[in-house]
């Protein structure tokens, strides 16, 4: 019997293991995408079959960035919940029901992008028009998300009900304010695909408001990225500790940066509009200043850390300096390959103050830096820890054990990603900075020698891109062997406590009227006044443009 | 709630290095009025040549004064309108003297594009309906590409002209 290794019940494994099998089937695809695009960018390989660079480079951006993301977060929410709070019957079929929902989702938009129909790439800025199932795909995929929302809300609330006056589990608590956060976000997306995109697709309007779509699109935009960076720090606050052998610094700091990444990463999406005509430059500095304060929570998050790494091993005798970093498990997996993801933070959140940074913008703006940066946050920072929460997630969840092979494969696997990410990421930033433009295939351009300055770069990002693709092989390799290969046995669900030397953590953190008020008056403040003006200075709207995609 | 007092420390450091950080933004930005391209003006998309800057005969460079220069440019998928040479041609290269003031001016046709010349900070979207202005001194001499840096369709990589900036 396995199923007596099971970390939860069987079926809220099996709703779990539904979304794993999404994600990391996406990993192997939309990787494959990007690696060809490397290919084709060094200027010595073309694509075969009549398959475009920019279908492939749609296909790489929808299925990394919007449904890998996506189904992990939403299966490794729903395994916190129902470790913490529970799932009920109910409530784990309002769970399928969204599940199936983002697949029929997911499978019309890719089955667009295959025809070729679809060509406009993850951020569809209109008046490009792709043919309406893409649309229709990716609002289903929204809509599935919301059913994961309200379902995640409901079980925290239930497990409210029966234990009156008690604070909620710490990560039931995280995964609440992430979804709060998605929720409030995805509105904006939604806005714009069912109000804008899918009338003028399907042809029942002639004409879009361009600006009004991209600063639909871009109220999503922003937090979209701290949808996927908050699951990371469920890991780094609530689970790491565990695993090296400590506690949580403390409860409250870990749910106030929680809280304020929820109020700040909203009304900050002009910081992506900089160099836009038709946005009041006021208003954008506005956002700018409020774009910058997620950087508090992100500050008492790296204190967190080191302190929690700190006490740890201290707490095993280790009393000299900096004597404790001795006493981490460098040799676990599990450990490993988030903290090398926490490291890429560093250079990776210096980079994105520069991009929000109001002029400095104009420097990158649109170059491939910009993909850099992106690819040292979600693809380095966010998909390790990722990476190190399935070591042990899926194991738990099959009833297999995280063998010795597997965790030193693992730990090869962090490597060659981390190499393979500092050759990429490393020559974009450079060739970023030379002025070379993003989303763009291979070009010489009108021959400037500027441009031949780029080649070498792009050259280097494909031998980065070819070691990256080796570090998906290897993980989707390692993924199967624990779901499929490993020996039975019981793997842990690590979850950390609070450590007694912790403050008490106040009752105000949990009043959800407070923080969600705030959150909606901060984004009135930030866009009601210049949203109301890109509005009344509309220019005539555009007719859609297919013609220039095929 | 209590904070550790190496927190306390540690935040007082890093939220003081960010008011400071925002303090140089904003007098960038106010007293030096150093604002990324924002300009408001609308235009109907399909009639640019309504607008004087975007009639046929006013596109490319222009010279206004002593040192000064309007360049006047229509961004289509998948080129940029320079206007055209005195045989008629299509220009496809402009030339600007070292330390001119130049005023770049451009709107697109028909979808979203970028306009950047490459390796400077003139680096803008073009967005359908709306009028994009960037006034600029180019300080170093050379030859530099103009290209598109926001995806506009299957011809987007090859929407570029020249820019040449020469000793005068």
């Amino acid at each position: 019997m396995m199923e007596k290794h099971l970390s939860i019940s069987p079926k809220e494994a099996r709703l779990v293991m539904a979304h794993m099998y999404v994600a990391f089937i996406s990993l192997l695809v939309g990787g494959l995408m990007g690696l060809l695009q490397t290919f084709v960018r060094s200027g010595s390989f073309d694509l075969p079959f009549g398959i475009g660079y920019y279908q492939i480079l749609t296909a790489h951006g929808v299925i990394l960035a919007l449904v890998l993301t996506t189904f992990f977060i939403i299966g490794f929410q729903f395994a916190l919940m129902s470790k913490t709070v529970g799932i009920s019957d109910k409530q784990r079929l309002s769970a399928w029901i969204g599940f199936w929902t983002m697949l029929i989702g997911t499978l019309l938009t890719a089955g667009t992008i295959l025809t070729g129909k679809a060509n406009v790439l993850y951020t569809f800025y209109a008046p490009l028009k792709a043919f309406p199932t893409f649309y229709i795909g990716l609002a289903l995929v929204v809509v599935g998300s919301w059913i994961a929302c309200f379902t995640n809300f409901r079980q925290l609330a239930v497990w409210k009900k029966t234990h009156k006056g008690e604070k909620s589990p710490l990560l039931a608590f995280m995964v609440v304010i992430n979804m709060l956060l998605w929720y409030i976000a995805t509105l904006g997306v939604a806005a714009t695909v069912l109000i804008q995109f899918i009338p003028w697709s399907l042809g029942m309007v002639d004409t879009i408001n361009v600006l009004v779509s991209r600063t639909l699109f871009w109220y999503f935009g922003h937090p979209l990225v701290y949808f996927w960076l908050l699951p990371a720090y469920m890991a780094w606050y609530a689970i790491i500790p565990k695993i090296i052998g400590g506690k949580i610094f403390s409860d409250a700091l870990a749910r106030l940066s929680f809280v304020l990444f929820l109020m700040f990463s909203i009304p900050v999406g002009f910081h992506h509009q900089l160099t836009e005509p038709g946005i009041d430059p006021l208003w954008k500095f506005i956002q700018v200043v409020l774009t910058f304060m997620v950087i508090i929570p992100s500050l008492l998050t790296a204190f967190s850390m080191f302190a929690t790494f700190e006490m740890a091993g201290r707490s095993k005798g280790y009393t000299s300096l900096f004597g404790w970093i001795k006493a981490l498990p460098w040799k676990d997996v599990r450990f490993f390959a988030p903290v090398v993801g926490m490291l890429a933070f560093i250079p990776a959140g210096t980079g994105g103050i520069i991009n929000a940074s109001h002029q400095m913008n104009q420097v990158i703006h649109n170059t491939i830096w910009v993909t850099g940066h992106f690819h040292l946050t979600v693809g380095t920072t966010v998909i390790l820890t990722f990476f190190g929460i399935s070591y042990w997630l899926i194991p738990s969840l099959t009833g297999r054990k995280l063998t010795k092979k597997i965790n030193t494969l693992g730990i090869i696997q962090t490597i060659v990603w981390s190499v393979g990410m500092f050759i990429m990421s490393g020559s974009m930033h450079i060739a970023g900075l030379l002025g070379a433009p993003r989303r763009s295939a291979y070009s010489t351009y009108t021959g400037a020698e500027q441009v031949d300055t780029w080649i070498g770069y792009q050259l280097a990002q494909a031998i980065g891109g070819t070691i990256l693709f080796i570090g998906i092989v290897l993980m989707v390799y390692i993924f199967f062997y624990m779901v499929l290969g490993a020996p039975k046995g019981k793997a842990s669900f690590p979850i950390a406590e609070v450590s007694e030397e912790a403050e008490p953590t106040p009752q105000y953190l949990e009043n959800w009227k407070l923080w969600i008020g705030i959150t909606i008056a901060l984004i009135l403040f930030a866009y009601t006044i210049p949203f109301i003006d890109i509005i009344q200075h509309s220019p005539p709207g555009s007719e859609g443009f297919e013609n220039l995609i095929r | 709630m209590r904070i550790h007092k190496y927190e306390k420390i540690w935040l007082i450091f890093g939220v003081g290095s960010l008011i400071l950080f925002l303090i140089i933004l904003a007098i960038g930005a106010f007293y030096k009025g150093v604002h990324p391209p924002s300009h408001m003006d609308t235009i109907d998309p399909k009639n640019v040549q309504e607008n004087e800057s975007f009639k046929e005969e006013n596109l490319g460079l222009r010279q206004v004064g002593e040192n000064e220069y309007i360049v006047n440019v229509l961004s289509s998928g998948f080129y940029y309108d320079l206007g055209k040479d005195e045989d008629g041609e299509a220009v496809n290269t402009i030339r600007i003297p070292v330390g001119a003031k130049v005023l770049f001016q451009t709107t697109s046709t028909d979808v979203v594009h970028g306009f950047h010349i490459a390796g400077t900070n003139v680096n803008m979207m073009v967005e359908p309906g709306h009028i994009s202005t960037l006034e600029t001194v180019m300080q170093k001499p050379g030859t530099y590409t103009l290209l598109c840096n926001e995806y506009c369709g299957s011809g987007h990589h090859y929407m570029a002209a020249t820019v040449e900036v020469y000793e005068p």
